[in-house]
């Protein structure tokens, strides 16, 4: 189902994690001329996780990249063509869409968003500075640099207490601070923490600065109960406190929610007729690959619904035909 | 091509290299340095016989990252060098092909 214009798809999928690979594998099963356009990270966060072990059909776990990896595979089985380009612009006030990336431009019936989230920073004195210099989003991506040295991993969600762990594989001490006063991360989770004599809980506290001078040397906490303040001693700070979605592309075209998630509906469906979202970039609740597979291939379905319905009439406030 | 680095030929590869080097320090589980992955060998044909490109797997390289005190610490890094000494440094998720052309066109 080539088109002769190589720039116009049925369907463009902007992000290449979980949710928008499962959108071409639905998509490029359906006929559909599909694009993926990776955006900077191929696999999306999903791909640097060290341990992926509740994703069903996998009952001995699988590392993130490898999933991703093989979920890229299978998208372009089905005739997705996967593009390593980042988006620039979107227009999505005319159809077909316009996508713009760093190298070329494209139009498209369909879109779907699956950008995914970044993780949230800190915003405190020393962050940016030490970004390459002690201070990392990414366990797996840099903790073989720690090892046998001290980390400071902040959050007490899933991902900061499974990172906390896999660092201990390095790491000679691992502190999570906290601000609160118990963990929200799985069960399973805490009793390992519980477990691990490598990782020392800190309690009601907030990281208000990273010190250094070359390097990282450690932080200064807050204390939210007592309001002491205190110095931790640590070569390296990995920073889990949560996600920011990605939608600076889509601001002013779409419709999102106070937090900067897409809102969408039951479907998948945003705010613009034929253009939907999948995955992190609208969920707020549960951030799993699980559920970015699922949203991703409603997703599909539903564009591939909209693209029917399109192309058997003219499609209610278009005037377009193909 | 890139040469793969070790430990072993660091020093003869990069530090001795009568070319200026472009040295990429990835690892299989940073999905930035995987998506750049690509990018970089097409630049290291472009520029092939005037930029060497090499690489380091850095999981599987720990006493080299070692040996370097603390220039790479986080993936992806990009060291240049010039004679034997750094002359150039990109480093982490931001960096885009376009930040790598730059610098290479400084070398």
């Amino acid at each position: 189902m080539r088109q002769q214009d190589p720039n116009r798809r049925d369907v463009i999928i902007i992000g290449s994690g979980p949710a928008g690979l499962a959108a071409a594998i639905y998509a490029g099963r359906a006929g559909l001329d599909t694009l993926i356009l990776t955006g900077m990270f191929i696999g999306g966060q999903a791909a640097t996780t060290d341990r992926i072990e509740n994703y069903p059909g996998f009952p001995k776990g699988i590392s993130g990249n490898e999933l991703t990896d093989l979920m890229l595979k299978q998208a372009e089985r089905f005739g997705a063509q996967v593009v390593n380009d980042q988006v620039t612009e979107v227009d999505l006030l005319t159809h077909p869409f316009g996508v713009k990336t760093a190298s070329a431009q494209y139009e498209s019936k369909a879109l779907i968003i699956a950008t995914g989230a970044s993780p949230r920073k800190l915003g405190v004195p020393g962050e940016e500075e030490f970004i390459g210099r002690g201070v990392s989003f990414c366990a797996t991506c840099d903790g073989f640099f720690y090892q046998d040295k001290t980390v400071i991993v902040v959050g007490g969600g899933n991902s900061a207490v499974e990172e906390a762990l896999f660092l201990t594989k390095f790491a000679s001490k691992v502190y999570i601070v906290h601000r609160r006063d118990r963990l929200r991360a799985d069960d399973i989770l805490q009793k390992r923490v519980g477990g691990n004599e490598r990782i020392e809980l800190v309690w009601d506290s907030t990281v208000t600065q990273i010190l250094g001078d070359a390097q990282v040397s450690g932080v200064h906490l807050k204390n939210l109960k007592t309001g002491q303040v205190s110095t931790l001693t640590a070569d390296g700070i990995f920073v889990y406190i949560g996600n920011v979605a990605n939608t600076q592309l889509f601001a002013g075209q779409i419709e999102l929610d106070e937090q900067g998630y897409v809102i969408t509906d039951a479907r998948q469906r945003t705010s613009i007729n034929g253009v939907f979202a999948a995955g992190d970039v609208q969920e707020r609740i549960l951030q799993q690959v699980v559920t970015a597979c699922s949203t991703g291939a409603r997703a599909s379905v539903e564009a591939e619904k909209f693209i029917a319905e399109l192309e058997d009439r003219a499609y209610p406030g278009f005037s377009i035909e193909y | 091509m890139m040469i793969e680095l070790t430990q072993e030929n660091y020093e003869k590869e990069v530090i001795q290299s009568e070319l200026p080097v472009l040295v990429d320090f990835w690892g299989i589980r940073c999905a930035r340095c995987m998506t750049l992955m690509p990018a970089v060998e097409r630049l290291a044909q472009e520029y092939s016989g005037k930029v060497k490109f090499a690489k380091v797997d850095c999981p599987k390289n720990r006493r080299l990252i070692v040996s370097l005190q603390g220039e790479v610490q986080t993936l992806p890094t990009f060291l240049f060098y010039r004679d034997g000494e750094i002359v150039d440094k990109l480093v982490g998720d931001d960096v885009t092909e376009a930040d790598i052309i730059a610098s290479l066109e400084k070398l």
